[in-house]
């Protein structure tokens, strides 16, 4: 008797499962769609490329190092101009060269904080906006199209932001001797990637 | 049979019951509809409405940073201004031809990154008018939805948020958290630049 019981279990579950997988969806008239997805894709999207992660991490070390104001200057730097970039690349305005100026930014960036090095505050802030027009300008041409571009934009921003923070905790260990060593090992590290970069975007 | 029916009926109940729960709710339109009347639906409006929760947002964190006189004010005038914004459009009918929340987006951004001074009288006119072009744009997307209740709702609940937003602020004391302000300034106006270029694009 225990077999037909077994079977009548086995058919529960094989049409319970066909009604979860081909009840049909809602018909979705109306609703704004692409909303949530906008955000977290623009949100993943500064992640996705090495090049960025590391030369916007770099930004956050070498604003650490500087001090005040320079740690929270140049990450208020970077978004904006970076927005400016990326504006530049929805309107299909061309930036010739843009991959080896994010290689170049990484090699840079990297050497400063390799090096300590320590220029004005408005140089510092100068150069990192100059090479923030090449990350805003790629990311504007990816943009994906059919998505919320408000969303978007904020995920995007709130993304750049944080791995600026992301740099700035890391590079909070400045004050203790040792890790002064480290953050110059960590710029070492960003511009050797960027000469391999470089390589990438050159070959 | 007994053991067969019993069988039946427990096939019937986990069929039913994944059916009753998966079947296609009412398509909703548009406006966002809470199911617990127009006031909320307003409310509701607003939280789920980034072009304009955000620059509600700012304008608090900025009348935070001002201080406490400039935060009063924003406590009464900007609620009340965006109503009266609200009202004027339930009576009148337009459609955005310049990215109104992008600009939003920037000047108050910019005005919070660079923790410009602005005089009481300026500030206040500036968050009236803010206030007023929002609540105008609300009010023509309210029309047809939750109406002048809806706007209750609105002010209410921008009453709410300027009130606890702009308090925090200017209760905070160590530097850094003013500085935190500045950067969170800093990336609305990034967005708002990115916003008038989606506009500029033909897509918002």
């Amino acid at each position: 008797m225990k077999q037909p019981a077994g079977y009548m279990n086995y058919l529960v579950w094989f049409l319970m499962l066909s009604v979860y997988l081909f009840w049909a969806s809602s018909a979705q008239a109306h609703v704004e769609q692409g909303q949530a997805v906008g955000f977290v894709t623009g949100l993943e999207h500064p992640w996705s490329g090495l090049d960025h992660v590391l030369a916007m991490i770099a930004v956050g070390l070498w604003g650490a190092q500087l001090g005040n104001p320079a740690m929270w200057i140049l990450p208020v730097t970077f978004p904006m101009v970076m927005s400016l970039g990326a504006m530049m690349g929805l309107l299909g305005i061309p930036l010739p060269g843009i991959e080896i100026g994010i290689a170049v930014s990484a090699i840079l960036l990297g050497g400063m904080v390799l090096g300590e090095v320590r220029p004005k505050l408005v140089v510092a802030a100068v150069l990192v906006g100059f090479f923030a027009i090449f990350h805003g300008h790629a990311h504007g041409t990816e943009l994906p199209a059919g998505q919320s571009g408000l969303l978007y934009s904020m995920g995007f921003v709130i993304a750049t932001g944080c791995l600026h923070g992301i740099g700035i905790t890391i590079g909070l260990v400045h004050r203790w001797p040792t890790g002064k060593l480290a953050l110059r090992g960590a710029g070492a590290f960003i511009a050797v990637m960027g000469i391999y970069f470089l390589w990438q975007a050159v070959v | 049979m007994r053991k067969f029916v019993s069988d039946s009926f427990h096939l019937l109940f986990t069929v039913a019951l994944p059916a009753v729960l998966l079947k296609p709710s009412d398509a909703a339109a548009h406006l966002v509809t809470t199911g617990m009347g127009p006031v909320f639906d307003g409310i509701g409006h607003l939280l789920l409405t980034p072009e304009d929760l955000v620059p509600a947002l700012s304008v608090a964190l900025y009348a935070g940073l001002r201080g406490r006189r400039p935060g009063r004010r924003a406590l009464f005038f900007f609620p009340l201004a965006w109503f009266l914004g609200g009202v004027i459009g339930l009576f009148m009918e337009g459609q955005q031809v310049i990215p109104i929340p992008a600009l939003s987006f920037l000047i108050i951004g910019i005005l919070i990154a660079a923790d410009l001074r602005l005089p009481t009288n300026w500030f206040t006119v500036l968050i009236v008018l803010v206030g007023l072009i929002h609540g105008f744009f609300n009010g023509l997307a309210l029309k047809d939805g939750p109406g002048s209740l809806g706007l209750f709702g609105i002010m209410a609940i921008l009453f709410v948020l300027v009130a606890v937003v702009s308090a925090f602020v200017v209760s905070m004391k160590p530097p850094w958290t003013r500085i935190a302000v500045r950067v969170t300034g800093s990336w609305v106006a990034a967005m708002g630049i990115l916003m008038i270029g989606w506009f500029m694009r033909g897509q918002s």
